[in-house]
């Protein structure tokens, strides 16, 4: 079975050969040269190609051979099944220690698909080869610039490792990272997972320090007993987000048609991600959401939660989704309101949710922060109402009388203010260890607002709601909790 | 294959590893069901019990509130009279009538992907479209079974409840960590059921169990 060396060479290989390269744009041997050499990646890239014709104004190899030895030690594959054999044995011979079949015709195309699978992976073994795949799309592993997959995006650099039995859903969760700028470690797509599963990649992610958070798709699992207590012992160092299609029974039925594999019970299901500590999300959104919690906040070290927000009904709705959650509102402590007392004019809440009621000047929201976030009986805080000036300086920045009547000047006021609220909140998250969590909907709206860029910029996720926010915060509470009740001591730091 | 064990047996192998049952007697004749009920005190509930019976209460095999050795003796002849050549050998079980507004259930059962499970859930004539059930796989450790009774949804239920006191949350970790501990000691333990699980005056006690085996072997 592969070691932590051979996946070593999967996502930082000092050289990578694309096996089948073609000079037709429409073809996987095309993109995944384009893409690897399109990304950045430094070490030495080889492309094969039959006839040797040039690709991407590169010249080709006829065969494996050709390449020298110990030159690449990572092949990705493009070629038909029948011509891989042979393939990976001269990829072999020349110090090669990884494999990524992104060719089709194996396990998912019947029964001559099944035996050429069973042959690939007796091989793999035979010559001590990490084979991934095959009918996969590729990995991507940012601190080797490596974009080695069929398909985009290449997200920014981070700690999030994604391994999935879908690519498509490895590229679903790639677009977020995109967006929102919480960025990926690795991400691998398993494809028939012949050799190895998502599981076999969260143990080498569980030891990498490049990742601080897993996050898997899966739709059937050959052996649960086995993936349970493996999950399990990697949920102890490293916290791991599950999504999983097949929940449902039409579901079910999709993913048997899809990877030939057995769904199983939910309510099992459910139970064993509990069991082992790991986070299950229902859907691609909340299973990002709670991977950037888990990347970007400390741990909550308790459930009491205050809501912090510059004007009212957000935070009515956000209490709402608290009582829903094992999070707690926490009563406000009398020290504390008197605190905000001192900083606030009298019609604020005096109370959690902390409702400013528009009654912040200059330097208010950063006091208030800093109270709230200091105070010994909080755990987390949730931060609403943000973007809602730099918004209204939008309008006035794209509209007729800009920049004259003083609207410079506000309008750049107001993005500063807005940018210096969600850096205090990320400064005194980091400061007392406590998430500090930004959501607003500018996130989706408005990616350019200064809050959400703000938030972006500290290196944070901004939450599109502040039931999602709740959502992630629960998730990362019931992981701690997890933790606590069995002893294990705090997960990993999140790591800039 | 598998088989079903009677309900005394089935309580008989799982008692030993601490699920709690109520002071039952199991008799072969209606003089001996009135003795157990003198003996019981109080009222009492009259059941026939053999191996090859499951479904007691479709079949109307379960007396309630017997008042007294007369009525236990009465119901018994009548129970016994009910049996059918295809039960095999029967008796009848005579148990202390009681009295719960909480019921739940508790179970063991082997998943095909994740081996042998128990299962916690609400119990009652509801339980299937209420589906609030919670699972975890053997074994099961005392923080497992804590956390499976906090994921309940109808956690109202678990507390002071309408002039009962709460629920001996210890008492039913207890239970959840008899049925993983049976799980691993048992060979053959394919399924157990605590069908239903009452909640009397804050204590959990099995007032029925179902136990499946698989067969030995090499046996028909």
């Amino acid at each position: 079975m592969p070691r932590p060396e051979h996946f070593q060479a999967l996502f930082d290989p000092r050289g990578v050969v694309v096996a089948g390269a073609s000079s037709h744009p429409g073809k996987f041997g095309f993109v995944a040269l384009h893409n690897i050499l399109a990304n950045g990646y430094e070490g030495e890239v080889f492309a094969t190609n039959r006839e040797g014709v040039d690709v991407l104004g590169r010249p080709t190899l006829a065969s494996i051979d050709e390449v020298p030895d110990g030159a690449a030690d990572l092949v990705f594959v493009c070629t038909p099944a029948g011509a891989n054999p042979e393939l990976l044995r001269q990829a072999a011979a020349k110090g090669v220690k990884a494999a990524f079949i992104a060719s089709a015709g194996y396990g998912e195309a019947g029964e001559e698909g099944r035996r050429l699978q069973a042959e690939l992976v007796a091989l793999a073994d035979e010559l001590d080869l990490l084979v991934v795949g095959p009918n996969g799309q590729g990995l991507i592993s940012t601190p080797s610039s490596l974009c080695a997959q069929i398909v985009a995006p290449y997200p920014p650099r981070g700690r999030i490792g994604v391994a999935s039995q879908s690519g498509n859903f490895v590229s679903s969760f790639m677009n977020l990272s995109r967006h929102s700028g919480v960025g990926v470690s690795r991400a691998v797509s398993v494809g028939n997972a012949a050799q190895v599963g998502v599981i076999d990649a969260l143990e080498y992610f569980a030891d990498d320090p490049e990742t601080t958070v897993g996050l898997i798709y899966v739709e059937g699992l050959p052996d649960g007993r086995r993936f349970f207590e493996r999950l399990r012992e990697v949920t102890a160092r490293l916290p791991v987000v599950v999504l999983k299609g097949g929940a449902t029974s039409s579901g079910a039925r999709a993913a048997a048609s899809h990877t030939g594999s057995l769904a199983t019970d939910d309510k099992v299901f459910d139970g064993m991600c509990r069991q082992a500590g790991a986070v299950r999300a229902a859907t691609v959104a909340e299973a990002f959401d709670a991977a950037a919690a888990l990347a970007t906040q400390p741990a909550p070290p308790g459930p009491r939660v205050a809501v912090v927000t510059t004007v009212g009904g957000w935070g009515v709705l956000t209490a709402d989704a608290i009582a829903g959650s094992s999070l707690e509102l926490l009563a406000l402590p009398d020290d504390l309101r008197d605190s905000l007392d001192r900083l606030l004019p009298p019609r604020w809440s005096r109370n959690n949710p902390i409702d400013l009621a528009g009654g912040e000047t200059k330097d208010t929201i950063p006091a208030v922060l800093e109270a709230v976030v200091g105070h010994e009986q909080v755990d987390a805080v949730i931060l609403l109402g943000v973007g809602i000036q730099a918004n209204q300086g939008r309008m006035e920045r794209e509209g007729p009388f800009y920049p004259d009547h003083g609207l410079e000047r506000i309008v750049g006021y107001h993005d500063r203010q807005d940018r210096r609220y969600v850096t205090v909140a990320a400064e005194l998250s980091e400061r007392y260890a406590k998430p500090v969590l930004v959501a607003t909907e500018l996130a989706v709206g408005d990616p350019d607002n200064a809050a959400v860029a703000g938030v972006r910029d500290a290196g944070r996720y901004c939450f599109a709601s502040a039931d999602r926010a709740v959502v992630a915060l629960d998730h990362a509470w019931r992981h701690e909790r997890w933790r606590q009740r069995r002893g294990l001591g705090s997960r990993r730091p999140i790591a800039p | 294959m598998t088989h079903t064990l009677s309900e005394a047996e089935s309580k008989s192998l799982l008692a030993p590893f601490g699920v709690p049952f109520l002071d039952e007697r199991l008799v072969d004749t209606a003089d001996a069901a009135a003795d157990a009920a003198a003996a019981i005190g109080g009222p009492v509930v009259a059941k026939l019990c053999g191996e090859a019976i499951a479904h007691k209460t479709e079949r109307g095999l379960v007396r309630l509130s017997l008042q007294g050795a007369a009525e236990a003796r009465r119901a018994a002849e009548e129970l016994l009279a009910a049996a059918r050549p295809e039960d095999g050998p029967v008796q009848v079980l005579v148990a202390p009538m009681v009295r719960a507004t909480r019921e739940l259930i508790v179970g063991l059962s082997v998943d095909p992907q994740f081996g042998p499970t128990v299962v916690l859930g609400v119990g009652g004539i509801l339980a299937e479209a209420v589906a609030d059930v919670v699972v975890r796989l053997v074994p099961v450790t005392e923080v497992d079974a804590e956390e499976m009774i906090d994921e309940l949804r109808t956690q109202a239920l678990l507390g002071p409840f309408r002039g009962e006191p709460a629920v001996d949350r210890r008492a039913l970790v207890a239970v959840l960590l008899a049925l993983s501990d049976a799980a691993e000691r048992v060979p053959g333990l394919v399924s157990a059921d605590l069908n239903p699980l009452m909640v009397v005056d804050g204590e959990p006690v099995a007032v029925d169990a179902l136990v499946e085996l698989a067969d030995a072997p090499g046996a028909a």
